[in-house]
């Protein structure tokens, strides 16, 4: 029991609803977001040492006890991603400083962004079902806000298409939380996991598991990301990174905590549609990354690559499976903050997206270019680099749990994304340099420094994996065994 | 009575998907308000609609509505009116700056 446990939603929010009063204080506003960031960094920190030597954090807000109030729980599976997404998103705001421009900093974009930030944050620590349909509006409200910022006809056409199709899934998320109320009676994870337990998930359950799947997936873009594409390729760049890092993981991380503590008794039939889908979106995600020219458009396949691969590892539903996707889920967000980042600067600088027109951008900009090969060869999984180790353990999952098929979809969509990704780094940045740094539209002045700072967390991470197996291990034993989690909660043993 | 609800609630979102699969946006929008109703009203069958009275602890009743369902839709509602509020403004905005509200039109519009 831990007051602490709610800050990582309390802080963006004061800290945002002050930023609105603050409005015309650009200055104030710049330095207060970077300052409650810095402090968020801080606290999951704090968490992350606090939940490996106490075990698992819960708080039951107002003192109820947990099937009946509201009760956050932070595992280190979400104390992890509290961590890697304060880290994404001080990138993305030191980024934002230099690239969003006046009129979009005057109109709200911190405050919205810090709000973005605390419902990706309370989705992570929720331990309660309709909370997390809560959060998980608080953050698409503040996307649908971002992604329509600044009122270009591009952004306008992609948020009506984006704003629809997540009203909609919303209203899924509504009618699958009826369903289950109906059936079970409570809201709480704990609890839940703790029913269905004791009835056993017969048919109708089942039914409503594969409901929460569709919901999920919408919002992951996992085989339904038919709304991806042109949505991720809108927005401004800090934003487009801040979306690819964070929104699609909020999905996934859902269908991870809902099938590994809820729904996790009929995996021959739950998820082995989870390993079709991932499958599928693998291999339609590295159909369009190879067919397009454009660099917004490869970019944003590449994120329908990673979710479909993140979704393998929980398909197979092994310990190395779930070993792996926790590796390349902080590889990914990392990882793809990273790529949209260096993409957006490419356009930023030469102010055209199509590949066939740009070319020798190297020798004008070789950190930026040499930062876009690291970036590269780290999605694509080489080994020294932060990628490797999340493809091999979930690679091995599949194996272990004899589905070769999706394994070997993983391997050879590795290839299509490494294919995708150097067809950018030699189009844009080998070949003859056509232009001078004057004839440039924009400067990496000041953008370099947070995209520096993601591609040193990629080589650490792939470097330095064997410091982080310890906390993934104490993740991983939480996923693996939901009464760890129950007992945390509702204090019981379910198992006694 | 749950069985006539939810007759009722699968009416509605009969309608509600109708009107979201046709061009105009105008009509997309009503389409989404319509299955909003219809999901507030399945949220309140699903909890039962046994008889009782008002969830209020000084009406001296024996047995009383289920509470938590009426807290939900509460939230639901208030959620959906400001998404809807949000949409209403984003396609009136869309309809200035792009003029067209028709959605297969929206295809053809350039970029910049």
């Amino acid at each position: 029991m831990s007051n602490l446990v709610i800050l990582p939603v309390i802080i963006p929010v004061i800290t945002g609803l002050l930023l609105v009063i603050l409005r015309k204080y650009i200055r104030l506003q710049r330095f207060l977001s970077i300052f409650s960031i810095v402090g968020l960094i801080v606290v999951s920190l704090y968490l992350v040492n606090e939940i490996k030597t106490k075990g698992i954090q819960t708080l039951q807000l107002g003192g109820w006890e947990a099937p009946f109030g509201v009760s956050m729980v932070l595992d280190m599976f979400s104390a992890l991603l509290l961590l890697i997404t304060s880290i994404v998103a001080l990138c993305c705001v030191l980024y934002a400083f230099h690239s969003i421009g006046r009129e979009r900093e005057f109109f709200y974009f911190y405050p919205l962004f810090l709000f973005l930030i605390a419902g990706v944050n309370g989705s992570f620590i929720t331990g309660d079902i309709f909370n997390l349909f809560v959060c998980f509006e608080v953050m698409l409200v503040s996307s649908y806000v971002l992604i329509s910022i600044g009122g270009t006809k591009r952004q306008l056409k992609a948020s009506i298409k984006y704003i629809l199709v997540n009203i909609l899934s919303s209203f899924l998320f509504l009618i699958a939380i009826a369903y289950l109320y109906a059936i079970y009676g409570t809201l709480n994870f704990a609890h839940l996991s703790v029913r269905v337990a004791e009835t056993g998930q017969v048919g109708l359950m089942t039914t409503v598991a594969i409901l929460f799947l569709i919901v999920f997936s919408l919002k992951a873009g996992l085989f339904l990301f038919f709304w991806l594409p042109s949505s991720y390729s809108a927005p401004p760049t800090a934003i487009s990174a801040i979306f690819a890092s964070l929104l699609t993981k909020v999905g996934i991380y859902a269908i991870v905590r809902i099938f590994t503590l809820v729904f996790y008794h009929q995996p021959e039939t739950t998820h082995l549609l989870i390993g079709i889908l991932a499958a599928v979106t693998m291999l339609l995600g590295a159909i369009g990354a190879v067919a397009y020219g454009d660099v917004r458009r490869i970019l944003a396949y590449n994120v329908i690559v990673g979710v479909g691969f993140l979704l393998a590892g929980v398909a197979s539903f092994t310990t190395q499976g779930l070993t792996g996707t926790l590796y390349y889920f902080i590889h990914d967000m990392i990882g793809k903050a990273l790529i949209f980042l260096l993409g957006g600067t490419i356009i930023h600088l030469t102010g055209i997206s199509k590949l066939k027109e740009m070319s020798g951008l190297i020798r004008l900009h070789p950190t930026l270019g040499w930062m876009f090969f690291i970036a590269a060869l780290a999605l694509s999984g080489i080994p020294p680099l932060s990628g490797f180790l999340g493809k091999i353990f979930i690679t091995e999952g599949t194996f272990h749990a004899s589905y070769y098929w999706l394994g070997g979809i993983g391997l050879l969509t590795s290839l299509f994304v490494l294919y995708s990704l150097m067809k950018i780094f030699m189009n844009v940045f080998w070949g003859y340099t056509e232009i001078t740094i004057e004839e440039e539209k924009g400067t990496t002045k000041g953008l370099l420094l947070p995209m520096g700072i993601l591609t040193a967390l990629t080589i650490l991470l792939g470097l330095g994996a064997e410091g982080i197996h310890e906390y993934v291990d104490l993740a991983v034993d939480v996923l693996m065994n939901p009464s760890l989690y129950v007992e945390a909660v509702l204090g019981i043993d379910p198992k006694a | 009575m749950e069985t006539l609800m939810s007759i009722f609630v699968g009416v509605l979102v009969a309608i509600g998907t109708y009107l979201i699969l046709t061009k105009n946006l105008l009509r997309i929008i009503l389409g989404t308000s319509i299955i909003g109703h219809a999901v507030n009203i399945l949220i309140i069958t699903m909890g039962g609609l046994k008889k009782g009275g008002p969830p209020l602890l000084w009406t001296k009743d024996l047995t009383y509505a289920d509470s938590l369902p009426q807290a939900l839709i509460l939230t639901a509602i208030v959620i959906n009116f400001a998404t809807t509020a949000l949409f209403l403004v984003l396609s009136y905005r869309s309809y200035q700056v792009l003029g067209v509200d028709d959605t297969e039109k929206l295809r053809g519009i350039d970029d910049e």
